[in-house]
């Protein structure tokens, strides 16, 4: 049995009040696993990205909890929050949110950064990183330079960087065309999945589930199905 | 910290256009409002010429004088009493005033005459050319070497002049610390020169100028004098006093304040917009830090990092750019009536701090007011 990487009960949240409140989550229980891919399905405004952020240290949820290596991360103060996500999870963004000024490599060392470590050496952390995700060489350019896959892979880089526990990755293919959407999750696949690392994300793109370990169907903020997927061919 | 603000420093300086356009704001803003200071400073130095240049520890003069351009006689006996009072080493009249010259071309020139105290000189000028003593000499003027000089034709040692029907022969050329604010020449005579060839009220002495005992015998003193109905202001209170006038009472602080106003607003919105919409298009960008861990005093550490960088480097651009205009403009003009002094640095210096704190406040509120929720949402 592998080890349990998030496990999440009685998740409920909702916006406004009054007549405007909306519940987008349902009462969601979950618990994901080192050593899997999760995908959270489902149609628009089922509630994904905003289990995705609850998950993650960023939404606060209104009732339940998050636990991750047996601490509910919602019992933190804003600072230790911070100072989870930035040790523990990656994010790669749905449009990747590069800072067009800085170099790529000085992209992907922002995480190392903030953790205070020298520049030079995150730097050098930098460029190895970018060597994995195939962008050798491009280093010194700034992300407008590259294609959106390539773009893709240095948000992937940079998530990948502080070595997180937990990958949390939105709609990593939806700017992407079929063909590189496809690679770039193949590549997360080979790659960056290990026994010590958990990776979740939600996606409406139904051509990438053959990568999945399990896929979470969401619907009306609740987890309407599992499935989980059988990579035997 | 340190790789943070390295961070927050290439996100603003790589952003060539805006930093550009921050630099170009802060710059000219400071250059304004430290020439304009500067030129303030530069009037009232010349404002007050006659008391930087006589150099007297204390004056004594009518309570209602304002400036040492507008003299109100003093009746003698003043002289005589305050010669008398306890803590006074000694005190010399000295006389103030203006007059129109008849030059040897037959063109006639305004001109700022002094009458030194006939016994002792008390404040002569520093002689360039001719001796002292010639002072005595009949009809002995000292011309003074300033940018009104050449007014006064082709003055040199020997030089003629009417004045009041009366001739003036030029024995000495000097040089004084400051020039006179009105644009006009400058003569130095003997007191008694200046009653015998000006026409005068019946009260002649301008200033009593007096040299206590000691600095500690200067509240006694101006004590005594105020018993008399009169006033005795230190050198520094009398400069300030003609500061205070030219500020609150002609309409130049008026123009002043309006001008560096004018400046300040000038910098605050050119600066203050072009840092908030640099803020607002990495917004986004603020709001994945933000997700990925960036704690909230980071951010605000990174947003006023930049904002006092360019406020700072564009600080320094307008000192530089202002101190070598003037520099420039005294090559031409030596007695070009701008001054620096450390007021025009630091009132520019606290403006820019102002307009630094103004755009970052309200980078700072949209940082952090932005939901990393915000940034998955899309």
């Amino acid at each position: 049995m592998p080890d349990t990487a998030i496990k999440a009960s009685g998740l409920v949240k909702w916006f406004g009040e009054g007549e405007a409140k909306t519940t987008a989550l349902k009462e969601v229980n979950l618990e994901t696993y080192f050593g899997e891919i999760v995908y959270i399905v489902g149609p628009s405004g089922s509630g994904k990205t905003t289990l995705l952020s609850v998950l993650s240290g960023i939404l606060r949820p209104n009732a339940g909890k998050v636990l991750v290596e047996g601490g509910n991360i919602w019992a933190l103060d804003a600072d230790r929050l911070a100072e989870f996500r930035l040790n523990k999870l990656g994010f790669v963004f749905q449009d990747y949110h590069l800072f067009p000024r800085l170099t790529t490599a000085e992209n992907v060392a922002i995480p190392l950064i903030l953790k205070h470590e020298d520049w030079n050496e995150s730097m050098k952390k930098a460029v190895r990183y970018l060597e994995i995700v195939g962008l050798k060489g491009k280093e010194q350019l700034p992300p407008i330079k590259l294609s959106g896959g390539e773009q893709q892979r240095v948000a992937i880089a940079r998530a990948m960087v502080g070595q997180p526990d937990i990958l949390i990755m939105d709609e990593p293919t939806a700017s992407l065309d079929g063909e590189t959407g496809r690679s770039i999750v193949s590549f997360v696949h080979q790659n960056v999945l290990n026994n010590q690392r958990c990776i979740i994300i939600v996606t409406h793109d139904s051509r990438i589930y053959e990568f999945a370990d399990r896929i979470l169907d969401m619907e009306d903020g609740r987890l309407a199905s599992t499935e989980k997927v059988s990579h035997e061919n | 910290m340190k790789g943070i603000l390295k961070l927050a420093y290439k996100l603003v300086v790589n952003d060539k256009a805006k930093f550009t356009a921050l630099l170009v704001g802060i710059t000219f803003a400071v250059f304004l409002m430290m020439f304009i200071t500067s030129m303030f400073v530069g009037v009232l130095n010349h404002s007050a010429a006659t008391v930087i240049n006589i150099d007297a520890p204390i004056w004594v003069m009518d309570p209602t004088v304002q400036t040492p351009a507008n003299t109100i006689g003093l009746p003698g006996y003043i002289l005589d009493a305050v010669r008398s009072m306890q803590g006074v080493k000694y005190a010399v009249p000295l006389y103030a005033g203006a007059a129109l010259l008849k030059l040897a071309d037959g063109t006639y020139q305004s001109a700022n005459i002094i009458g030194l105290d006939d016994t002792s000189l008390y404040g002569r000028p520093e002689l360039i050319q001719g001796n002292i003593d010639d002072i005595y000499a009949e009809n002995g003027f000292i011309a003074i070497q300033d940018a009104d000089f050449p007014k006064l034709g082709n003055a040199h040692i020997g030089s003629e002049f009417e004045l009041n029907d009366n001739r003036g022969v030029i024995v000495g050329i000097a040089k004084v610390r400051s020039s006179s604010l009105f644009g006009i020449p400058t003569l130095y005579t003997t007191y008694y020169r200046c009653l015998q060839y000006i026409p005068n009220p019946r009260y002649t002495i301008s200033y009593v100028l007096v040299v206590p005992k000691s600095m500690r015998d200067v509240p006694r003193i101006k004590q005594q004098v105020k018993v008399l109905g009169y006033v005795a202001l230190t050198k520094d209170e009398f400069i300030g006093r003609t500061t205070n006038f030219y500020i609150f009472q002609s309409g130049f602080g008026m123009n002043l304040l309006i001008m560096t106003a004018v400046s300040f607003i000038v910098g605050l919105s050119v600066s203050g917009q072009t840092f908030y919409t640099f803020i607002l298009e990495n917004l986004e960008r603020f709001g994945a830090l933000k997700a990925i861990g960036t704690k909230s005093r980071e951010l605000v550490s990174i947003i006023l990092f930049q904002a006092a960088f360019t406020s700072l480097t564009g600080y320094g651009l307008g000192v530089g750019l202002c101190v070598s205009l003037i520099g420039v403009a005294k090559l031409r003009m030596p007695e070009y009536a701008a001054m620096i002094s450390y007021l025009n640095l630091a009132v520019p210096f606290a403006m820019v701090l102002v307009i630094a704190a103004i755009s970052s406040y309200f980078g700072v509120r949209r940082v952090l007011a932005i939901e990393p929720f915000d940034i998955f949402r899309g």
